[in-house]
C-alpha cells in the first residue's frame, strides 16, 4: 500500500514535471512536433499519442522498477466530468497523464483547441471545481495572459489543455462555459466608435 | 434535368473522396433525392459567404451538430482561411494551427470549399438564396476607417489593413512597397494590430528569418513573404510611436501583444512618466485582464528596472513607446509636398468615468516627425450585394442573433455580424450563436427545408455559363504543397504565392 502510494506520488510529480511539455519551447518532442506538423502533416491525435506516449514510458519506469504487473489497471483510472453547455453531465474515465482537451476530443465534447496547446488562445477555456481548481499546479504567465482574452472569465477558469491528469485530481469537473453573447476581451460589450 | 445532371457532377466529385461505406450511403440518398421520389430524402444545404474564421466556425458546428446537412463554403480568393492567412502576424505560427480545424471542416464529407468565387459579382446572393435553403453571410471587414485628415493620401501613408496585407502576402497589397527609410513611424491606435505593426517594424530581421532559440517560443521560422523580409532589412526605422486617443487605462491591445514588445530583443520602452499618474491608484478596483494588463504597462513605463534589464535597455538601438492622449490633426508634407515628413497631434484629456471616457481636445497641439505613418484605428465591413440589408453607420450587417433583420433565410456571422472586434475565441462562440440559430429555425421550422435545392451544382452551372472557373479544397492543396515546397528551399513554413493567376496556374495543373 505504502509502495504503491509511492509510486502514485511520483508518478504525480513526473507528471506535474512534464506538464510543462505541450507548449515548451525546448523540449524535443514538441520541435519534432512542429516539425511534423510543418512538414509530415500528422494529425493532431497522432501528435497527441506521441506525447501521451512518452508519458508512459515514464511511468513505464516506476512499474518495473516497483511491482511490475502487480497493480490493477484500475490504479491508473481518473474519473472526469465534464458538464456540456446544456447543462448535461458527461462522465468520462481518463488515465494519468491525459491532457483534458485532447480527452474531451476524443469523447466528442464540444471543446475546441484552435492553437493545438501550444498556449495561443482561449478557445479550450474551462470552469473547474472549487477542490480540484486548488490541486491544480498554478497557471504559468502564458496561460493567465490568454485567460485574460477568455470570454467570460470567472476565477475558476483554465486552459483545459494545461489540465494534465493525475490521481489527485480524481473526479475533477469540468464546466464548458456558456457563451451566448458576444464579449470584449475584458468581458465588456464594446460600443460602437 | 440540368439539376439531374448537376446532382450526377455532385456524385461524381464526392466519389473521388469518399470512402467505400460512405460512397455507398451518400450515392442512394442523391439518388433518391435525383428521382425527386421523396422530399424528405433531400438534405438541408447551407451556402457561407466567406472562407475566413467565421466561415469556417459556422460550418464547422453546422456539419458536427446536424448529420444530414450539406454546407458549401463560397470564398473570393483561390486561398482559404481569411485573416488567419492574411491577418494573424507570421510570427505567431501557433495561432495559424487553427488552419488544421479548418482543413478537417472543409475535408468533412458534408461541406466542401469553393474559393476563386467572388459573391455579388460572379453569383448574386439571391441566386445563392435559390440554390440553398439558407444563406449565412461571413465575409468579414475589408474595408478600414479612414482617419479623416489632411493628407492622409500622401506617400507614407498607409492603413494598417495594407501594410499587413503587404507583409502577409495578400495579392491586393503585393504592389505597397512602403518606404522604411526613415527613422520614426508613428502607428495611430493601439489594438493588437497596431502592436503586430510595431513588432514587425522594430523586429531584428533574424527572428522574422528564424525564431530565436532563446526565446521561450517554439523554435520555428516564419511565413512573412520574401518581399516583405528584404524590405525590412533594409529598414530604416529605430523608433516607432504608437499613439491613442485615450489614456493607458483605455489601451486597447491584450497582454500578450503587450508583453511581447517589453520582451522584443533589441528594443527599449520610450514613455511618458507623467501619462501615467494616479493610474497606480486605480488598479484594485479594475477588472483582472485590465488590472494585468495595466500593471505590466506601469512596469515598463514607470518602476525602476533592474540591472539585467536596465542593460538591456541601454544597449537597445531601437525603441517604441505609446503617446496617450493624442489625435491626429493633419500629416505634415514634406518640403517638395510628396511626401510624409510628420504629423500634427492634438493633445487631449478625458471626460467621463472608467471604461465609458471619452476624448476632448485641449487646443494644444504637438507635431512629431516622422516618414511613415500606419492608421490602425479599426477595419470595417462593406455592403456586398443590394440585395442584403446594411447599416452604413455601424458598418454591419443589421441582424438579431444572426437573423438578418427582414430576410428570411439570410445569416450572418463573424465580423460581418458584430463588427471588428475581439480575439478568435470571439469569433468562434459567435459564428457557434448563428449556427445554433440556423439550426433552431431548421428545427422548428421557421426555416423552410421541404424544398429540394441543387446546392452547389446549380451554383456551378451558373459559374459555368459566366466563365468562372471554382477552386475546389483539393486545388488548395496543389497551391498550398506548392507554397511548402517553396518555403522548403529557403528554410520557412511557406512561401505564399502573391498573384492569383499564378494560384489558379498551379490550383489547376
Amino acid at each position: 500500500m505504502a509502495a504503491s502510494a509511492s509510486v502514485r506520488s511520483s508518478v504525480g510529480l513526473t507528471l506535474r514535471l512534464s506538464r510543462v511539455i505541450p507548449d515548451c519551447s525546448k523540449c524535443p518532442f514538441n520541435r519534432l512536433n512542429s516539425y511534423f506538423n510543418g512538414v509530415a502533416g500528422l494529425s493532431k491525435v497522432d501528435r497527441f499519442r506521441t506525447l501521451n506516449r512518452h508519458l508512459q514510458t515514464s511511468r513505464g519506469l516506476y512499474h518495473s522498477e516497483e511491482s511490475a504487473g502487480a497493480e490493477d489497471p484500475e490504479e491508473d483510472a481518473v474519473n472526469v466530468v465534464y458538464i456540456d453547455r446544456s447543462g448535461k453531465r458527461i462522465p468520462v474515465k481518463a488515465k494519468v497523464g491525459d491532457n483534458a482537451m485532447y480527452l474531451a476530443h476524443r469523447h466528442n465534447i464540444e471543446l475546441e483547441g484552435a492553437c493545438e496547446a501550444s498556449l495561443a488562445c482561449s478557445t479550450c477555456h474551462v470552469y473547474v471545481n472549487r477542490d480540484h481548481f486548488n490541486k491544480l499546479p498554478e497557471p504559468e504567465e502564458r496561460e493567465d495572459d490568454m485567460l485574460d482574452m477568455a470570454p467570460a472569465l470567472q476565477e475558476n477558469s483554465r486552459l483545459s489543455c494545461q489540465i494534465i491528469l493525475t490521481q489527485e485530481l480524481d473526479g475533477i469537473e469540468l464546466t464548458l462555459p456558456k457563451v451566448t453573447r458576444n464579449f470584449y476581451v475584458d468581458g465588456h460589450v464594446p460600443k460602437p466608435h | 434535368m440540368s439539376t439531374h445532371k448537376g446532382v450526377l457532377w455532385k456524385i461524381r466529385m464526392l466519389n473521388i473522396f469518399l470512402t467505400s461505406t460512405r460512397r455507398v450511403r451518400i450515392t442512394r440518398l442523391h439518388g433518391a433525392r435525383g428521382l425527386g421520389t421523396s422530399p424528405a430524402a433531400s438534405c438541408p444545404k447551407v451556402c457561407i459567404v466567406g472562407g475566413g474564421p467565421a466561415g469556417f466556425y459556422t460550418a464547422q458546428h453546422l456539419v458536427k451538430t446536424r448529420p444530414d446537412v450539406q454546407v458549401d463554403i463560397y470564398e473570393r480568393l483561390p486561398v482559404p482561411f481569411g485573416l488567419v492567412r492574411f491577418g494573424v502576424a507570421p510570427d505567431h505560427p501557433e495561432v495559424k494551427n487553427v488552419m488544421n480545424t479548418f482543413t478537417q471542416t472543409a475535408q468533412h464529407a458534408r461541406c466542401s470549399f469553393h474559393g476563386n468565387v467572388s459573391v455579388g459579382k460572379d453569383v448574386t446572393v439571391q441566386e445563392l438564396q435559390e440554390a440553398y435553403h439558407a444563406v449565412v453571410l461571413s465575409y468579414g471587414a475589408e474595408g478600414n476607417r479612414t482617419l479623416g485628415v489632411p493628407g492622409e493620401d500622401l506617400a507614407g501613408v498607409h492603413s494598417a489593413k495594407d501594410f499587413v496585407g503587404w507583409y502577409n502576402g495578400l495579392p491586393t497589397n503585393r504592389d505597397l512597397r512602403p518606404d522604411l527609410r526613415c527613422e520614426t513611424a508613428v502607428i495611430l491606435g493601439q489594438g493588437n494590430v497596431a502592436l503586430d505593426v510595431a513588432r514587425i517594424l522594430l523586429s531584428p530581421v533574424d527572428i522574422l528569418k528564424v525564431r530565436d532559440l532563446s526565446l521561450l517560443r517554439p523554435c520555428n521560422n516564419t511565413d512573412i513573404t520574401q518581399p516583405a523580409l528584404d524590405t525590412l532589412a533594409e529598414s530604416s526605422v529605430r523608433r516607432v510611436l504608437i499613439v491613442g486617443r485615450r489614456g493607458p487605462l483605455q489601451l486597447a491591445c491584450t497582454i500578450k501583444e503587450l508583453r511581447e514588445m517589453v520582451n522584443l530583443p533589441g528594443t527599449r520602452p520610450e514613455m511618458e512618466a507623467s501619462d501615467f499618474e494616479c493610474i497606480a491608484k486605480m488598479l484594485k478596483v479594475l477588472p483582472r485582464p485590465r488590472k494585468r494588463l495595466t500593471e505590466l504597462l506601469l512596469k515598463v513605463a514607470v518602476e525602476t528596472p533592474e540591472e539585467t534589464e536596465l542593460e538591456r535597455r541601454n544597449s537597445a538601438k531601437r525603441a517604441w513607446g505609446f503617446r496617450f492622449f493624442r489625435s491626429p490633426v493633419e500629416i505634415l508634407p514634406s518640403d517638395d509636398l510628396t511626401r510624409a515628413a510628420g504629423i500634427r497631434l492634438a493633445v487631449n484629456r478625458l471626460e467621463g468615468e472608467g471604461e465609458d471616457v471619452w476624448a476632448v481636445t485641449t487646443g494644444e497641439v504637438e507635431d512629431v516627425e516622422c516618414g511613415l505613418v500606419i492608421s490602425s484605428i479599426g477595419y470595417k465591413s462593406l455592403p456586398i450585394d443590394p440585395a442584403v440589408p446594411f447599416d452604413p453607420r455601424k458598418h454591419i450587417i443589421p441582424n438579431t442573433m444572426g437573423r438578418v433583420q427582414k430576410c428570411a433565410g439570410l445569416y450572418c456571422s463573424g465580423w460581418v455580424k458584430r463588427g471588428p472586434t475581439g480575439v478568435i475565441a470571439t469569433t468562434m462562440n459567435d459564428s457557434f450563436d448563428t449556427a445554433r440559430t440556423l439550426l433552431h429555425d431548421m428545427d422548428e421550422g421557421t426555416l423552410d427545408i421541404s424544398t429540394v435545392k441543387p446546392g452547389s451544382a446549380g451554383v456551378t452551372t451558373i459559374l459555368e455559363k459566366r466563365g468562372v472557373k471554382p477552386v475546389l479544397f483539393s486545388d488548395w492543396e496543389k497551391i498550398d504543397s506548392e507554397e511548402s515546397k517553396r518555403g522548403e528551399a529557403r528554410g520557412k513554413p511557406r512561401e505564399k504565392l502573391l498573384d492569383v493567376g499564378e494560384m489558379l496556374k498551379v490550383a489547376w495543373t
